[in-house]
């Protein structure tokens, strides 16, 4: 029962993941592929999660803390591009 | 255009330390679950790249006042040393030594050798990430 129920789970998440992927290539302005990159993380924490219930280990659970660490640091590097137009700055006084 | 990003820098501040001690348990993890020298490393680099966004590398120069290329050396010559450190002991290249050790606030505890090659991998690594993100993610 809890396997069937997972196992569509996951299918919906690859569902959703090909329409973000369609956002991210065809979107018309940067923020709307920035939002949809940044629900690809978000995704690809859940397909992790899913996928670690179904296999019924608990390994994959710090790779989850890895992916949102990771989503994180990418998602604060495009929202200060989209708002000063550089990610590292030498001098920030300046 | 100056911006106010308190808030940011605030919050960098707290989640580096965060990453850190992530780092450090993915890389002690690493000898029987998942994790090792080379995640600990890239996490690590990820989190003084959060505090190169929330500052400047000025700043983040001044508190970390080494050259990143050192650390590839010194890594090197960890991983070097511990393989060729065998060699000494009549056994083949890359053979490392373990044993059982009573500590005192850990207990019964195994420690290898091929954490310091692990270590030198981790500097590596943070070496390299570094110094490729230094020079080229500076916009002047």
């Amino acid at each position: 029962m809890i396997e069937t129920v997972l196992q569509i789970s996951l299918l919906l998440l690859a569902i959703a993941m090909i329409g973000l992927i369609y956002r991210l290539i065809k979107g018309p302005t940067v923020p709307d592929r920035v939002v949809a990159l940044d629900a690809m993380g978000v995704n690809l924490v859940s397909i992790t999660a899913v996928l670690s219930m179904l296999l019924g280990t608990s390994n994959y659970l710090d790779i989850i803390l890895l992916i949102g660490i990771l989503a994180f640091i990418g998602t604060v590097a495009f929202a200060k591009f989209l708002e000063k137009g550089k990610v590292i700055e030498h001098d920030r006084d300046q | 255009m100056k911006t106010n990003d308190v808030i940011f820098q605030t919050v960098a501040k707290v989640v580096f330390f965060m990453i850190i001690f992530f780092a450090v348990h993915l890389f002690f993890a690493g000898h029987y679950y998942p994790g090792g020298g080379f995640v600990g490393g890239l996490l690590t680099s990820g989190a003084i790249v959060l505090l190169l966004l929330a500052y400047d590398m000025k700043t983040v120069r001044r508190g970390f006042p080494v050259d990143f290329k050192w650390l590839i050396s010194l890594g090197l010559l960890f991983s070097v040393g511990t393989a060729a450190g065998s060699l000494m002991f009549n056994v083949p290249f890359f053979t490392h030594a373990y044993d059982y050790f009573q500590l005192p606030l850990f207990g019964k505890t195994s420690l290898h050798t091929a954490m310091l090659f692990d270590l030198g991998v981790y500097l590596v690594v943070i070496g390299v990430t570094m110094t490729i993100i230094q020079t080229i993610g500076e916009s002047e």
